[in-house]
């Protein structure tokens, strides 16, 4: 028994070697396993997006071949006799987005301006991290809220003032249902505010200290300085965030679907329900019983895909234009 | 803030005073919706929370009481699909981006990630109709998980990328160097190292996907009884909300209501603990 051990240890030591040498080519063959596989994951956000293009594209061919151009700007939408034209919708969505852009953008680039530029150092955090909570509500509670308290409060008083001093333009015609195109706008600009808030913030922040001490040092005022060294550097990065902001107000499904009143009329009036892309998708996507129609629904999707793709790369360009700089500091 | 002795004109103070009184102001119109949301939110929500609402199933209409708790169920249900999906891909793809980040590969990856985060979800939801409802021809808690899924992988992946790019690389020199092999580098140096901030990565994407109700309208669809199996429609607590906030009944708007205190409580304290943790976190880098 004991010399039966002692002839194998030997013989054990002799083939250490031969194991080590297997267990580095089966880590070299992991090391090729575990890069491919994480090349995969990657090459995974490529296909997804080039599947949403194939899957909309090819399920709206009906309508793509039927209709043409003309479906963008054909103004009846009937489902029964098979007719659509998504103007009224694509009116809704630019209306909707353009005027919520009016509000939010002055109201974002404020905060973002007061945290970095003149609130006291133990504000920043509370402020920020308040805005950050703003944009990590969903979507279909600012919608609740829409309904029960913001369409009421128009109805009430928003309104009615509005039509009485501005009735004059057209734009506050109409009785004051609360619901409406303005109620929409107004939700969709305190959805954005968030982000076009904090992309501006951190465009400012990359601002070089020195360019605000020069100023600062030539006998400028604070509005001054922020006008000249700061806003002025940062535009474009300002403009990347707007630009985001539109992107996401374009493609607001729930929050929008619950306020605008869901009308497929063209009206000047933003006292009047009207509709959007994303909200008549939402609404009929799922009783859309023949192909034609389905066809139509997803065409107006394919649309809404194509043109927060544009309109998303233009705002990372220009965001990325202006951060890569300090980006590029940070990591060296 | 230089003291000049130069007179500033009165122009320019009152201007310099405009500035700053308008920034306050903004400030403040930005925070009062917050404030308002939250408080009807907890306002409206509380009176009608109860054990009932947390245990049973929805009542039809006309009935008073009842609750949703198949729809928190499910919620969970669809979000924990959606995360077996999402997080490792998402994961992976930023582990890939920021350990072999170079070449126009990755700078295509990055890019095409940051563009599908700005895709509408409503767009998510009909593109999972067609991947997944159509071929089945039927609605399921899974199709569901898979728009959430598909709707988390670009904000973890841009997250772990970040996260990983800030570990030094002679964490990542001192552990090849000792004969470690890549794969293990990577995954139990660097990302280990990174861990804090990847794990804070996917908990906000679960916190930004639990909430979306678009692109569950036509995948989950949602469902007014129980169901555990994930091969059928199954309700969503952001479905739920919404269908009963359209509903012309007091009753279900009081419950919209509680359901929305409940859906905003997980989130917040998703996003509180995120925050907790981070920041303990560069404390403890600090120290």
């Amino acid at each position: 028994m004991v010399g039966q051990t002692a002839g194998v240890k030997p013989f054990e030591h002799i083939e250490v070697p031969h194991i080590e040498l297997r267990s580095s080519r089966i880590s070299k063959l992991l090391d090729v396993l575990f890069r491919n596989g994480l090349l995969i994951c990657a090459l995974s956000i490529l296909a997804i997006m080039a599947l949403f293009f194939y899957e909309l594209a090819s399920r709206s061919q009906l309508t793509i071949a039927k209709f043409g151009l003309h479906f963008f700007v054909g103004n009846t939408w009937d489902p029964v006799s098979g007719d659509f034209g998504a103007l009224p919708f694509i009116y809704g969505t630019l209306v909707s987005s353009f005027v919520a852009l009016v509000l939010a953008v002055p109201l974002a680039v404020g905060v973002a301006v007061f945290v970095t530029e003149l609130c006291p150092r133990s504000l920043r955090g509370i402020i920020s991290f308040t805005v950050e909570l703003l944009a990590a509500i969903p979507s279909v509670i600012y919608g609740l809220w829409g309904i029960f308290v913001l369409a009421p409060l128009l109805r009430t008083y928003v309104e009615p003032w509005l039509a009485k001093a501005l009735g004059w333009t057209g734009l506050f015609d109409g009785p004051a249902y609360g619901i409406g195109m303005l109620a929409a706008a107004v939700i969709l600009a305190i959805m954005i505010v968030p982000i076009i808030a904090s992309i501006t913030r951190e465009v400012l922040v990359a601002v070089p200290q020195n360019q605000r001490e020069a100023v600062l040092a030539l006998g400028a005022t604070r509005w001054e300085m922020v006008r000249m060294a700061v806003l002025r550097n940062a535009r474009a990065g300002i403009m990347g965030g707007i630009i985001l902001g539109l992107g996401r107000a374009i493609g607001e499904t729930m929050a929008v679907t619950m306020v605008i009143g869901n009308r497929p009329e063209i009206s000047k009036s933003l006292l009047a329900p009207g509709y959007t892309m994303a909200s008549v998708i939402a609404n009929e996507f799922s009783e859309a019983s023949d192909d034609l129609y389905l066809s139509a629904l997803v065409e107006i999707g394919l649309a809404l895909l194509i043109v927060t793709v544009i309109v998303n790369a233009c705002a990372r360009l220009l965001v990325w234009s202006i951060t890569r700089g300090r980006g590029g500091q940070a990591h060296a | 803030m230089p003291n000049l002795n130069r007179p500033v004109s009165s122009f320019r103070k009152l201007s310099n005073l405009a500035f700053i009184g308008s920034a306050i102001l903004a400030s403040v119109v930005v925070l009062a919706p917050l404030v308002a949301i939250f408080g009807y939110l907890v306002m409206k929500g509380v009176g009608s929370l109860n054990l009932a609402f947390l245990m049973h199933l929805p009542k039809p209409v006309g009935e008073d009481g009842g609750g949703m708790a198949n729809a928190i169920v499910g919620s969970l249900m669809i979000l924990g699909l959606g995360s077996v999906l999402g997080v490792p891909l998402g994961i992976g793809a930023g582990i890939y981006m920021a350990e072999f980040g170079h070449g126009r590969l990755v700078t295509l990856v990055r890019f095409t990630a940051d563009v599908l985060n700005g895709v509408p979800s409503i767009v998510v939801g009909i593109s999972a109709y067609a991947l997944v409802v159509l071929p089945q021809h039927h609605f399921s808690a899974f199709s569901g998980g898979v728009a959430l899924g598909i709707m988390m992988i670009p904000t973890i992946a841009r997250t772990t990328e970040e996260m990983l790019l800030m570990v030094p690389n002679t964490i990542r020199e001192a552990a090849l160097g000792l004969g470690i092999p890549q794969w293990r580098t990577t995954l139990q140096v660097t990302l280990r190292t990174a861990s804090k901030g990847v794990i804070t990565g996917a908990m906000l994407a679960f916190a930004r996907v639990a909430g979306e109700t678009a692109p569950l309208l036509f995948t989950a669809f949602g469902n007014q009884f129980w169901n555990l199996n994930p091969n059928q429609p199954t309700a969503a607590l952001p479905l739920q909300i919404f269908s009963y906030a359209i509903s012309p009944f007091d009753e279900w708007h009081r419950q919209a209501w509680a359901g929305a205190l409940i859906l905003i409580l997980l989130i917040v304290i998703a996003v509180s603990a995120v925050r907790v943790v981070t920041s303990r976190g560069t404390m403890a880098n600090n120290a």
